[in-house]
């Protein structure tokens, strides 16, 4: 085996700098494309020109991003393995953040279906639920804390072969002046639980490879994602698969969509997000 | 002293209302016994190894509740873990009550109802405009009630997570339909929990009245703290 530092010449600063600057050309299975319009893969029928993200995320990893109102995210279930935890902020206040209680409540349904208002504390619609090809989504059980990866994995640090999804999320939260204090319970996407008669939950797997969701930001987000096996995951081992992130200008949910009126709670949680941005400008 | 006012109306439970202020469930010696007035918050430390008697006074009165790490006020209950480690979507007698750290705060070690809950969260003038229209707005919430009791903590908004409601009934049918409908609770029926470390509990008596979680009658709670051993 060669190792490592014999592929390299760096003993002087020219030869280091030499060296850095020849891997720019290299490429991995797991990273950003910049800028985005330029990524290897465009979602079909999206014009390029409106790509504000493209990145996958590699298994065990991590990601966030701050959205303009109306941006469109997919997520895609690259191959079958991928399990995306969510937190979404208020970019604006990001003390109004995701409230899984109210987004599982207010719609009187505990299951995330295409079209869930995705609610924070406030009486506010933060994003909307769209597009879902998968309908294998999860509310309830959060993501994996460090104590749930040792027990289960014995490992769970976010750089080592088992990573928690709250170890993840502690760092991209740190990366917008967040913290523990910050992390309120998360949403998954790609890996189905239902409840029981008896309140037992059920995991229910994911849809296949190729599957994808979105969410449509109606306010500007901070967006935390983090790429870690559903905590009820049967299996022993850690396995998760690429999660694929895209990301255009679009629109938000406004009186012209269906969507807007569906429901009256809904209904009057846009009205909510309507009034509060429309008073700072914004819409 | 009896003042006019032109605050509108305040919920008050009908004066014929049965009562039953109960006992702990678990014996011991005292340490605290209190009466939370209708609509009102409540804060208290158990130590380790103390029982907290919730008393439903006046029957399905919803006591929203949050758990947080007395010495550490970061780690705090979270409801995912709690229902991820016992594979189970309510709670019951058994269930211990995990923090975002997945530890054990609390067990339940004596519950009196089929079934409490932790999906519904709490309710909020905010959410209230949601769920009832924009003419609820100004009536008070358990989002209201745990800002005013956690800042005497050093918390805000932030703290304020999912949390549980003791002697609330929300079932979830096979489509994953859920919500707050007709208590199995009654006056007299009681929850214990057991502190696993010190736990700093906070409680809403929830005001709503838009809801059968109160029964449409806002009632006291009694809460009842004990020292589980031979009386000294």
């Amino acid at each position: 085996m060669v190792a490592i530092a014999d592929q390299h010449k760096t003993g002087t600063l020219l030869d280091a700098r030499q060296d850095a600057r020849a891997r720019e050309s290299e490429s991995s299975e797991y990273m950003p494309y910049l800028p985005a319009h330029k990524a290897p893969e465009i979602p079909e029928g999206v014009e390029p020109d409106l790509m504000v993200w493209a990145e996958t995320v590699a298994p065990g990893g991590y990601t966030h991003k701050r959205v303009a109102r109306g941006t469109r995210i997919r997520f895609t279930d690259a191959k079958g393995d991928a399990c995306a935890h969510v937190l979404i902020y208020n970019a604006i206040e990001p003390i109004e953040r995701l409230n899984v209680a109210d987004t599982v409540k207010i719609p009187w349904q505990a299951y995330l279906v295409d079209g869930h208002p995705l609610l924070s504390g406030e009486g506010r619609v933060l994003a909307t639920v769209c597009n879902d090809s998968s309908g294998h989504h999860d509310a309830l059980c959060g993501t994996s804390t460090r104590a749930w990866n040792e027990s289960k994995y014995a490992a769970s640090a976010s750089h080592g072969a088992a990573p928690a999804g709250a170890a993840l999320f502690e760092l991209g939260a740190a990366k917008h002046g967040l913290g523990v204090r910050d992390l309120p319970p998360s949403i998954s996407f790609f890996k189905g639980v239902r409840v029981a008669s008896d309140g037992d939950l059920q995991f229910t797997g994911g849809a296949g490879p190729g599957c994808h969701v979105e969410i449509v930001a109606e306010m500007p987000l901070i967006v935390l994602v983090a790429n870690v096996p559903h905590p009820l995951d049967p299996r022993s081992d850690y396995i998760v698969g690429p999660l694929r992130v895209d990301a255009w200008r679009g629109h938000p949910t406004g009186p012209a969509d269906s969507q807007f009126t569906a429901a009256p709670e809904a209904h009057r949680a846009y009205l909510n997000t309507l009034d509060y941005l429309a008073a700072q400008g914004i819409a | 002293m009896s003042i006019t006012t032109t605050v509108p109306e305040r919920p008050v439970y009908m004066p014929d209302s049965p009562l039953d202020f109960g006992a702990p469930l678990v014996p011991g010696q005292i340490l605290l016994d209190e009466i939370v007035a209708p609509r009102d918050p409540w804060s208290g430390v158990v130590e380790p190894g103390d029982v907290l008697t919730i008393v439903d006074v006046g029957g399905n009165q919803s006591a929203d509740c949050l758990v947080f790490n007395g010495d550490d006020t970061a780690e705090r209950y979270s409801v995912p873990d709690t229902l991820t480690w016992q594979h189970n979507a309510y709670v019951d007698t058994g269930t211990v009550l995990r923090s975002n750290r997945g530890r054990a705060m609390m067990t339940v070690i004596g519950n009196e109802i089929d079934r409490q809950d932790t999906l519904g969260g709490a309710c909020g003038k905010e959410s209230n405009t949601l769920r009832y229209g924009h003419h609820t707005m100004y009536q008070h919430g358990c989002r209201e009630n745990f800002l005013n009791e956690a800042r005497k903590y050093g918390m805000d908004a932030r703290d304020l997570v999912s949390n549980l409601n003791w002697f609330m009934n929300v079932p979830v049918d096979q489509d994953g339909v859920l919500g707050i409908v007709d208590g199995i609770s009654a006056p007299g029926k009681r929850v214990a929990l057991r502190a696993d470390l010190r736990a700093l509990v906070l409680i809403s008596n929830c005001p709503q009245m838009n809801n059968p979680c109160n029964d449409f009658n806002c009632t006291p709670l009694r809460m009842i703290v004990t020292r589980p051993g031979p009386r000294r």
